[in-house]
C-alpha cells in the first residue's frame, strides 16, 4: 500500500509542478517549477531502484543544466513576466488538440498493454558499479561518440559566445 | 498487490510529455521553450527507467539505465548550444520572441 501512495503523492507533484512551468507567465518561476519536477522525478527514480540514475538526475539537471538557464534568464533580463508578449493567437488552440490527440493515444497504448505481474528486483541493477562495467565493455563505442558530442557541442558554444574580432 | 503497475508509470510519462508538447507551441520565450523540451526528454526517461525495472534480464534492466545516460549527455550538448543561439539572438536583435527571428532565413 505504502509503495501506491508514494507513487501517487509523486505523480500529482510531479504533473502539477509541470503544468506550472508550461503555464506560469514568469520564467524564472518555471525554472524553480522545473527544478522541483526534476526533484520528484528523482524520488520516482529511486522507488524504480535506479539509484545511480537518481543521483545523476540531481547533480545534472537540477545542479548543472538549471543553473545554465538562471544564468541566461539574469544574464538577458528575461525575469519580467512581459519581456516577452504573450499573446492569444491560433496556435493555443491547436496546440491543445494536437496534445491531448497524442495524450489519448498514449494512454490507450499504455492501457492496453498488460504486464501480469512485477518481477523480482534484481539488487544491483541500479548501482553505479554494474551501470558503469556495461558503459565501459558493451556500450563502449557509444560513450565514445557521446565525448564526441559533448566536446562539438562544448566547442560550438564557445565559437557562439565569442565576440568576433573585427 | 503492493507494487505500482507497469501501466502507471507510463500513464505519468504521457502527462509529463504532452505538457512538454504543448509548452513548446504555445510558449514563444525560448528559454521556456527550451525548459519543455527538458521535460519532454525527462518524460521519455521516466519510461524507459520504467520499462528496465520491468524487465526480468538483469542485462537488459542495465541496457535502459545506459540509454537514460546517453539521453542525459545529449541534453546537456542541446542546452549548451541553444542557450549560446539564444544569447548570439538576444546580441544581435534586443529581442528573443520566436515568432519574430528571421535570422536563418535563407
Amino acid at each position: 500500500m505504502g509503495e501506491r501512495v508514494l507513487f501517487f503523492i509523486l505523480a500529482i507533484v510531479a504533473i502539477l509542478s509541470a503544468g506550472g512551468v508550461v503555464f506560469s507567465r514568469n520564467p524564472v518561476r518555471s525554472a524553480l517549477l522545473l527544478v522541483l519536477n526534476f526533484f520528484t522525478l528523482a524520488l520516482i527514480y529511486f522507488t524504480l531502484s535506479a539509484q545511480f540514475i537518481g543521483a545523476l538526475q540531481v547533480i545534472v539537471y537540477a545542479g548543472a543544466i538549471m543553473v545554465l538557464f538562471l544564468f541566461v534568464i539574469m544574464l538577458l533580463n528575461l525575469g519580467s513576466p512581459d519581456a516577452v508578449p504573450q499573446e492569444r493567437d491560433l496556435k493555443r488552440p491547436l496546440a491543445y488538440l494536437i496534445g491531448f490527440g497524442i495524450l489519448a493515444t498514449l494512454i490507450a497504448q499504455s492501457l492496453a498493454l498488460l504486464i501480469p505481474g512485477v518481477p523480482q528486483a534484481s539488487p544491483d541493477a541500479g548501482t553505479a558499479r554494474v551501470i558503469g562495467l556495461a558503459l565501459f565493455t558493451q556500450w563502449a563505442y557509444p560513450l565514445l561518440l557521446m565525448g564526441v558530442l559533448l566536446t562539438v557541442g562544448v566547442i560550438g558554444s564557445i565559437l557562439l559566445a565569442r565576440r568576433r574580432a573585427s | 498487490m503492493d507494487a505500482v503497475p507497469l501501466n502507471a508509470y507510463l500513464v505519468l510519462s504521457a502527462f509529463l510529455f504532452v505538457m512538454g508538447a504543448i509548452g513548446v507551441v504555445i510558449k514563444r520565450n525560448p528559454i521556456v521553450m527550451f525548459m519543455c523540451i527538458e521535460l519532454m526528454l525527462n518524460a521519455v526517461n521516466l519510461s524507459f527507467l520504467a520499462f528496465a525495472r520491468y524487465q526480468t534480464d538483469l542485462l537488459a534492466q542495465v541496457s535502459g539505465h545506459v540509454f537514460v545516460l546517453f539521453v542525459f549527455g545529449v541534453a546537456a550538448a542541446e542546452v549548451a548550444v541553444g542557450l549560446g543561439i539564444i544569447t548570439v539572438m538576444f546580441r544581435l536583435r534586443e529581442s528573443i520572441d520566436v515568432d519574430e527571428v528571421t535570422l536563418l532565413r535563407g
